[in-house]
């Protein structure tokens, strides 16, 4: 076995391959550009070597640099992770030349799967159901419209080394496929250098599964099950979990000995993923295979009890499997959520800056990977799993220049319906401040009909989110939860303000048991009996009750309660005059008053928030790149007013409506942040 | 007998009526409250005790003798917040429009007298169109007589207005004198001279929301300390105020019980300050990450942001914070913000409420606009403020403390009580690359050279150690427990005694 090895990453799979090796008893040793000088990682490994600026391509990616810092530190082998360096031939081929480990597939598994037809071709030589569709060159928009009625309507038209939805284009007509094919080859050629373009069946009712494999370097191959990824928002996947709520037992064992077989094909080893996309009558054929560890392997932990990354190791260092596919088990389920730096109000814009808070909820062991002895950490065993992968902590700094991702959010249960309600609470408890995040979101799915009955596809979040995210608007009885928390917690409140020195003896306030509470347009006047072990909370429109119980005291950001025996786990912050309450992706206003006071309450007219429609705002913090009007300029519905540049992402904001420049606010290379006045209009 | 009270409770019923139904619905109409509703939200339930309910006016002039309505426009009385005592006085709009009178004044008098009597504070509810116009100047003289009661209970109990309706003229000149002045938004606004005299005068088109709006008046003018949405979040608001202030100057600051570790550690505090000296960071999120349960009730939040100022509460007793805030103009003192953090120290001075200072401050703003502004003698208001303040003072640099805003960001040399820094303070005369410029003007014009000098400033005194070789540091403290640094200093200052020498008053620089 190894004595040392590099990790050639950064962030939370860096933080988890730490966690492995150092049960495993290997030294570690972290690489850092001078943006993560304090990252986690940095913290945890064994040593840690500088390795250049923080742009990706100047640090993480660069493989001179990655490579001194293997023989500075005189690791044997190397964990890539996943994206920077991990499917990249030419790394794999320098670490071969200095006799260092990689710990991943062979060089030529990474360049067989790296091409999209190349791969497809191998799969379909291994007897791997692929697409229906053309693998060879196209010549012209003719022959793609000959190719596209033999495999018949819809078709999808891409570029072979494309990616992210970039030169992709769907057609439902020749004269759609004709158009096309020149789009799509344009795009291609400006995008990747590479104007290759192929052909194939459009799936439709698609769903995202993919398939874990184990190869060792003496012929041992299992699968591990599969994973449903059809959450996913621009082809980024959101939420992922396993099995899936889709497949039967036939389909598994036929996906997962195709994906065998593909591995073996190519000479596989080490973990791999092989992609597939099936469609509503379980027809399942192969999209690409990856060549690494992917983001979310834990689900396939939880659920099997293996440790991906301990097998990766072990697989590296010429051992065998210790198991075969009739040992592995499926147990339970598991749901990741991942939790990105993107403000899910804003179009899922990214956010940046300090987390001035950063509590994610406590890890609780449970399931496969407590009973195998392979759970990470120190959590309390219970009775569902929640699992928590992060590289951040408090005070930390999500900067512009790397993947917006802060964590992955796991959860386990014997089954599905308990693991969602796992990831609810979770979810809940998961304190975040400083940034905009996606948690409401990931909240809201949670909670979402569609995603609870597990009909899902990979249209998912376009389909039930058309216009965006809005946030959460909850039903009445989740309401009353929190009227009835809300209740509770604001007598405590006020029986404290009440114990405040200096008070008239004998003539104490009395804090009385009669409320209104107002949130999210509702009111509700109610009773509190409280007792010592908790309060009950009388609805007085239809006399039912709620028991509340909890050792919040004021002042805490996080209550956790019971309300009739059901946790509820709420997030507490100040308004003037009442709470700011963050509970399943809704964010209320919460006002408990005196029956006196609510009643006055009610005369306060409803103020409109402020005219923004004359106004241009930044939506993000960024840095103004240009400025496409000048003041006194008439300006047209959607044309573009500026760019501001955040995260390396350009953005171009455009007018809502027609009108004149009055003023711009702005210049090109000034820092904004959110809702800074760009321009404004007459 | 029956009759006897039967008579009693109808003259009740009438007097709180005030000006009538009509009137009542008019005033609900515009998003406002009537005087009696305030009171009922400002104190506690049940806790009210008025004062002069029938008190009547006593003009006869311009047909004034039919026309009287008990009470005359204001209601007066005491009451509790949370069970402390206070007095309070509520004009009533919906009699004669909240018009000052003789009678109206007299009232207002007697609780002012009250208050200053038992020690206690005295709340002022304003909306009122001004001076009772038919009774010429002895309503003026009523002003007066208010406004001489504002200036002898200055320093002795606290005194805040609520603006929640017109102020205007000699009017605005009782609210101007007390502690605290809040407005609520859309529904108030205070000005000497109205928009109409404006425009005759000057002739300057202005509404009155922008002549003297709660925007005016938080953000540009400085006369309000804070604005609210409606009337019932600013009593509200208020009511957390006043749970924050002693009574009176005999009195200590209140305590309340807390659920707070004095002892709680904040690991991310060590990052709070960027590693580029040039990047700013928000100071209050150390405000809240070392008050009690991140309770912070700010003072002129939307005026002179660069310096930060309001009360929290450390082992459940109220505090006063003054900070430079890095986020604004790098949070360098100007005419602005020493004028706003000196009143802020005068008033807590006043009332025996310790004061706890974050410093990172990289001088004062230069500029013409400053100088002719009069900086010289504002700037020298915060220095005076921080300098007579005999409370427990306890200071924390974080970053900057450059120059002439050191000594006055109370440092150990104006009677600082513990003054401490965290290790990227840096105690100098003023930023390593202008001393440079300075020091070595010969050099200037070989860059490498000038780079080797920048980074031996930078090691000699860009560090908090040198000031505390000297002891002006009595400590170098860790970032993340700073909360129980400075509670524990506090918490050995409760004794604190210390004295000014006697003088009739002193004659700060106005």
């Amino acid at each position: 076995m190894f004595q040392k090895i590099l990790i050639a990453n950064r962030g939370e799979i860096a933080c988890r391959v730490i966690k492995t090796a150092r049960k495993m008893g290997i030294g570690t040793v972290a690489v850092h550009s001078d943006a993560d000088r304090g990252a986690l990682h940095v913290q945890m490994a064994d040593e840690a070597v500088h390795i250049g600026p923080p742009p990706a391509s100047q640090s993480y990616i660069a493989i001179d640099n990655v490579m001194r810092a293997i023989r500075e530190s005189g690791a044997q082998a190397v964990h890539p992770g996943y994206g920077f360096l991990s499917e990249n031939p030419a790394f794999a081929e320098a670490l071969a030349a200095e006799g260092v480990v990689f710990i991943g597939p062979p060089k030529a598994a990474i360049e067989a799967m790296g091409d999209k037809i190349t791969s497809k071709k191998l799969a379909a030589e291994a007897g791997v159901s692929t697409v229906p569709g053309y693998m060879g060159l196209i010549g012209d928009a003719e022959e793609a419209v000959r190719i596209s009625r033999e495999i018949g309507y819809p078709v999808m038209i891409k570029a072979s080394a494309g990616g992210g939805g970039k030169g992709m284009r769907i057609a439902w007509n020749d004269e759609e496929a004709r158009e096309g094919f020149r789009s799509s080859k344009n795009e291609a050629a400006s995008s990747f250098g590479d104007d290759r373009i192929f052909i194939e069946k459009f799936i439709t009712q698609p769903r995202h599964i993919e398939i874990q494999v184990l190869c060792d370097a003496h012929g041992n191959g299992v699968y591990l099950g599969e994973r449903e990824c059809s959450i996913q928002r621009r082809n980024q996947k959101v939420i992922e979990e396993a099995p899936s709520p889709f497949l039967d037992e036939a389909t598994r064992r036929a996906m997962g000995a195709q994906a065998l077989a593909l591995a073996q094909a190519v000479g596989y080893t080490s973990a791999g993923t092989v992609e597939f996309i099936v469609d509503g009558a379980r027809n399942f054929y192969f999209l690409e295979m990856n060549t690494r560890l992917q983001v979310e392997h834990p689900v396939t932990e939880l659920i099997t009890g293996i440790d991906l990354v301990e097998q990766m190791i072990r697989i590296a260092a010429g051992e065998a499997l210790p198991f075969a596919q009739e040992d592995i088990r499926l147990n339970g389920w598991a749901i990741e959520s991942r939790l990105y730096a993107e403000d899910p109000c804003r179009n899922f814009l990214p956010s940046t800056g300090r987390l001035t808070r950063y509590r994610p909820p406590g890890e609780v062991a449970a399931g496969p990977l407590l009973d195998s002895g392979k759970w990470q950490g120190e959590a309390p065993a219970g009775e569902a799993a929640v699992r928590n992968d992060t590289g951040v902590c408090e005070g930390g700094e999500i900067s512009m220049y790397y993947d917006p991702m802060i964590a992955k959010l796991c959860t386990w249960a014997p089954d599905r319906a308990q693991a969602i309600e796992a990831m609810r609470v979770a979810l809940d408890s998961f304190e975040i401040e400083g940034i905009g995040h996606n948690l409401p979101f990931l909240s809201a799915v949670m909670d979402h009909p569609r995603f609870v009955s597990g009909e899902i596809t990979t249209a998912f979040i376009a389909e039930e989110y058309p216009e965006g995210f809005s946030g959460v608007e909850l039903p009445e009885a989740a309401l009353r939860d929190i009227a009835a928390a809300a209740a509770a917690m604001h007598r405590v409140a006020e029986i404290r303000r009440a114990r405040v020195s200096g008070r008239m003896d004998n003539h104490e306030r009395r804090v009385g048991s009669d409320w209104v509470v107002t949130l999210q347009g509702a009111r509700f006047p109610v009773r509190i009996d409280a007792d010592p072990q908790g309060s009950t909370v009388t609805f007085e429109d239809n006399g039912t009750s709620r028991r509340v119980q909890s050792s919040w005291t004021p002042g805490q950001a996080l209550a956790r309660l019971e309300v009739n025996g059901r946790p509820l786990v709420l997030k507490v912050g100040k308004i003037p005059g009442g709470f700011r309450i963050r509970n399943r992706g809704a964010d209320l206003k919460v006002h408990v008053r005196t029956p006196r006071q609510a009643e006055l309450a009610e005369l306060m007219p409803e103020k409109q928030p402020p005219d923004t429609s004359k106004l241009l705002l930044c939506p993000m913090p960024g840095v103004v790149l240009s400025l496409d009007v000048a003041e006194g300029e008439e300006v047209q519905e959607g044309q573009a007013l500026c760019i501001v540049e955040a995260m390396k992402m350009e953005n171009i904001l455009r007018a809502e409506r027609r009108g004149v420049v009055a003023k711009i606010n702005a210049a090109p290379g000034d820092s904004l942040a959110v809702d800074d006045v760009i321009m404004e209009f007459e | 007998m029956n009759d006897i009270l039967q008579e009693l409770d109808s003259r009740r019923a009438q007097a709180r009526l005030g000006g009538g139904q009509r009137r009542i619905d008019a005033q609900h109409a515009r998003g406002k409250l009537t005087a009696r509703e305030r009171i009922e939200l400002l104190l506690d339930e049940g806790s009210f005790e008025e004062f002069d309910m029938f008190v009547t006016h006593r003009c006869t002039d311009f047909g004034m003798e039919k026309q009287k309505i008990a009470g005359d426009g204001v209601v007066t009385g005491w009451g509790t917040i949370n069970g402390r005592m206070v007095y309070v006085f509520s004009q009533d709009f919906t009699v004669f429009g909240g018009s000052l009178s003789e009678t109206h004044a007299r009232k207002i008098c007697k609780i002012m007298d009250m208050a200053m009597q038992n020690g206690a504070p005295v709340i002022g509810i304003n909306d009122s169109g001004g001076a009772r116009i038919q009774e010429g100047v002895a309503s003026l003289a009523g002003y007066a007589e208010v406004f001489q009661r504002n200036i002898l209970a200055s320093g002795v109990i606290p005194q805040i207005s609520v603006i929640m309706g017109p102020c205007a003229g000699g009017a605005v000149y009782s609210p101007a004198m007390t502690d605290f002045i809040f407005m609520v938004k859309d529904t108030s606004y205070m000005f000497v001279t109205g928009p109409d005299v404006v425009k005759t005068v000057t002739n300057e088109q202005v509404t009155a929301e922008e002549l003297g709006g709660a925007a005016t008046h938080t953000k540009k003018s400085s006369v309000a300390d804070g604005a609210f949405e409606n009337d019932v979040e600013a009593l509200s608001e208020i009511r957390r105020l006043v749970d924050f202030l002693p009574l009176n100057n005999r009195e200590k600051p209140p305590v309340r019980p807390f659920f707070d570790d004095p002892e709680r550690v904040e690991p991310s505090l060590d990052t709070l300050v960027p590693d580029n000296p040039n990047q700013p960071y928000d100071m209050k999120e150390l405000i809240l990450k070392v008050a009690d349960e991140g309770d912070f009730y700010e003072i002129q939040e939307e005026f002179a942001k660069n310096i930060v100022t309001g009360f929290i509460r450390l082992e459940g007793r109220t505090v006063g914070v003054v900070a430079n805030q890095p986020l604004v103009l790098a949070g360098c003192l100007d005419i602005d913000s020493s004028r706003k953090a000196a009143r802020f120290v005068r008033f807590c001075d006043a009332f025996e409420i310790p004061i706890l200072t974050f410093v990172d401050v990289p001088g004062f703003l230069p500029g013409t606009a400053q100088e002719y502004g009069g900086v010289i003698k504002h700037g020298a208001k915060l220095l005076f403020a921080y300098g007579e303040a005999t409370v427990p003072k306890v200071t924390v640099i974080t970053r900057k403390a450059y120059g002439g805003a050191y000594d006055v960001m109370a440092s150990k040399h104006l009677r600082g009580d513990f003054n401490y820094a965290w290790p990227s303070a840096e105690i100098a005369v003023m930023g390593a690359k202008g001393a440079v410029e300075i020091l070595y003007r010969s050099e200037l014009n070989d860059p490498e050279r000038i780079a080797e000098r920048t980074k031996e400033y930078e090691e000699r005194f860009a560090n908090p150690f040198v000031a505390a070789e000297r002891g002006f540091i009595d400590e170098v403290i860790m970032p993340h427990s700073t909360r129980r640094r400075v509670c524990r200093a506090f918490a050995s200052l409760r004794n604190k005694s210390l004295k000014n020498p006697w003088k009739k008053h002193d004659n700060m620089p106005l």
